[in-house]
């Protein structure tokens, strides 16, 4: 019985579509994260003396902690935005796509 | 019948927590201080009976196996996400990593950033397919297409192994804490922990095991962030002030905001970034807060709200720790024997505390004692949930009896676990008391990452899995991540005695990852049985309601 669902599900264009939408959002995003992240962790290995510049000449805020505090901050940002556009778009392609299969049933 | 038990239980509950009282005396070596202790009892007294009130409550809505795993899918995202980031900052991450900033400054704050980083990934990646496609324990969906038998042991057993290591550490934790901030014997702490764990898990279930969480969680926001304003308030709320005094202070003095010896090699931090980032997907007690809630939505708005509580809470420490630099270190009151700069009152760890009493009195330092002794039991009540979960769900109710044993011998077995692991993990805190247990959660996320987390993310993505390449991926990773560990220096030279580590680094993610990815890649393969390509073509429907989350198990059916 599912398994027929799912052949359908997997059938239609929109499945097709939520799927390549969502993904290349997801990996862009991942990516994102990864490559700042491990960015980061390449700049804290080879050249440390970097982060511990100030900003600014006089202050005591060091680009590390300004780099980082901006990195909670945007990670943090980055999953808002993908939970707001999976919540609302994707979601909603999904129950077409789950209708429109329960549909071809009757 | 249960009615009875339970209520045999609380007053089990609230014995325990007479004894505390009872044993909470002056013991030798004590100072003055320890008058505080009597604030943090009654404080500890009055969560430890509200928490019972809950899993008196609990116990009553604990019928099926979905409420005793997940709490019926019941919980909603906020709440999710109030338990899943109350699950991941145990008592650990408060006194810790305080105590790291207060002496490795900026490194901390590096720590701290990998600890979180492995959020949004989880997110992007990872928390859609685990609603659909899991039921009660993230080897739902390996044994989704793949022989259930042999992949839900493998699991059970990584999980039991990262569970016990987790456990060693929180109970040791604990141990000492207590036996310092309630003036408590190290032994009598260990059985109350046990104890009261027993009692939650037991009776209340993921509905009890979620509310400690999510009330500790509150707790523990509420007076980190009370601490955090008092201490800050004494700079003026100025950056710029607080690192100047702290730098002008700090033994590290200008090198104090740069990365440091922590972090010194590039293996070595590469290696940790990727073990706390993929040790994060693959803890069983984490991964299970995936399936607690509705559907992929509320699971979405979990991720939501645990990374934005994570993340506001490292940051709350960060501050914590550099005032603890000038309010703590800077007060002879804190040193043993009064010298500024020599060991801390009740070791490097206890930083937080300080800095609690310093600016708060003895009231706030009651606060924040209960709050860390909360943390520990509601920590260790989600891991001894994970890992019953492993025995009952995994290994008796579908490797042993195939999917036929009744849903009311299944929680039967569960509890029963639940028990064991208890006296299992009081009887190994007893006897890692004087062991130096700093590797324990090392390997604990290394083994996560190893063992838990390749197989898991392939099975999701990888169309190619097949049993055989399972099998080889995650034992092959459990292998060598324990392999490594035991070969590095925190084992082989901390705890056996050897002149030097035969593997120079501390985390093992960076080596055993591959090595995982690796076996699981070729075992597969090359594996041409028959069985093989049916794994293979299941695939399709898997995949389709990973993405649809059709057919999903949700809370409508309990």
């Amino acid at each position: 019985m599912s398994s027929v669902m799912y052949e359908r599900m997997r059938a239609n264009p929109k499945f097709q579509e939520l799927v390549t939408k969502r993904s290349r959002f997801a990996w862009t995003l991942a990516a994102i994260v990864l490559t700042m992240f491990y960015g980061f962790v390449m700049v804290v290995a080879f050249n440390p003396a970097s982060l511990g510049q100030p900003v600014s000449e006089g202050s005591m805020l060091t680009v590390g902690v300004a780099v980082e505090l901006f990195m909670f901050i945007f990670f943090w940002s980055l999953t808002a935005v993908y939970v707001r556009r999976a919540n609302t778009e994707f979601d909603s392609l999904t129950q077409e796509i789950v209708k429109e299969a329960w549909k071809e049933n009757k | 019948m249960m009615r009875r038990l339970t209520q045999f239980s609380t007053a089990l509950g609230l014995l325990a927590v007479a004894a505390l009282a009872y044993a909470g005396g002056p013991l030798e070596g004590v100072t003055e201080k320890q008058a505080t202790n009597w604030h943090a009892i009654i404080m500890f007294c009055i969560f430890v009976t509200m928490t019972m009130g809950i899993t008196y409550w609990a116990s009553s809505r604990t019928k099926s196996t979905a409420d005793f795993y997940t709490a019926g899918g019941g919980i909603t995202g906020f709440q999710n996400g109030l338990a899943i980031a109350g699950d991941y900052m145990s008592a650990a991450t408060l006194l810790g990593l305080t105590a790291m900033v207060y002496t490795q400054g900026y490194d901390g704050y590096i720590y701290m950033l990998a600890f979180f980083a492995g959020w949004p990934i989880i997110l992007f990646l990872m928390a859609e397919r685990l609603r659909n496609l899991g039921k009660f324990t993230f080897s739902d969906i390996t044994a989704y297409r793949l022989d259930e038998g042999k992949v839900r042991t493998m699991a059970a057993i990584s999980s039991l192994t990262v569970v016990c290591f987790y456990l060693i550490a929180q109970m040791v934790g604990a141990g000492q804490l207590i036996k310092l901030l309630f003036g408590l014997e190290y032994n009598v702490a260990i059985f109350a922990v046990g104890i009261l764990m027993m009692v939650y898990v037991t009776f209340g279930g993921m509905v009890a095991t979620t509310w400690v969480q999510i009330i500790k969680a509150c707790m523990l926001l509420a007076g980190g962030t009370l601490v955090m304003i008092l201490a800050f308030s004494q700079f003026d709320f100025s950056f710029q002030n607080l690192v100047e005094k702290a730098t002008a202070v700090h033994k590290l003095k200008d090198k104090l905001m740069y990365p440091g010896s922590l972090l010194a090699d590039p293996v070595t931090a590469i290696s940790l970034g990727l073990g706390l980032m993929f040790g994060t997907a693959g803890l069983p007690h984490i991964l299970m807060r995936f399936f607690t809630v509705t559907d992929a939505k509320e699971a979405r708005k979990s991720v939501l709200y645990a990374s934005g509580f994570v993340a506001y809470f490292f940051n709350v420490i960060f501050i914590m720790g550099l005032c603890g630099i000038l309010i703590v270190g800077q007060n002879p009151e804190f040193f043993e024997g009064g010298t500024v700069g020599g060991k801390l009152i009740g070791g490097g760890n206890m930083v937080a505390m300080h800095l609690a009493n310093a600016v708060g009195g003895n009231m706030l330092l009651g606060f924040l004692a209960a709050v860390a002794f909360a943390t520990i039991l509601a920590v260790v009540s989600g891991l001894a949930l994970a890992g019953a979960s492993a025995i009952s769900h995994d290994l008796y109710a579908r490797v042993i009896m195939k999917g036929q044993a009744s849903e009311t011998k299944e929680i039967q077995v569960s509890r029963i676990a639940t028990i064991c692991l208890g006296f299992v993990a009081i009887i190994l805190g007893i006897l890692f008391e004087k062991q130096n247990i700093a590797f324990m959660v090392g390997l604990a996320f290394g083994v996560a990452a190893a063992a838990n987390f390749p197989v898991l993310i392939l099975s999701m993505f990888w169309k190619g899995l097949t049993t055989r390449g399972a099998l080889f991926g995650g034992y092959g990773g459990l292998v060598s991540a324990v392999t490594l560990v035991v070969l590095s220096k925190s084992v082989w030279v901390d705890v056996l005695h050897n002149p030097a580590p035969l593997f120079p680094y501390g985390q093992p993610a960076l080596f055993a990852m591959p090595v995982a990815f690796l076996l699981a890649y070729i075992f597969s393969k090359t594996d041409s049985s028959a069985r093989a390509k049916l794994e293979i073509d299941a695939f399709e429907d898997q995949y389709v309601r990973g993405q649809t989350g059709f057919g999903a198990s949700s809370a409508s059916n309990h």
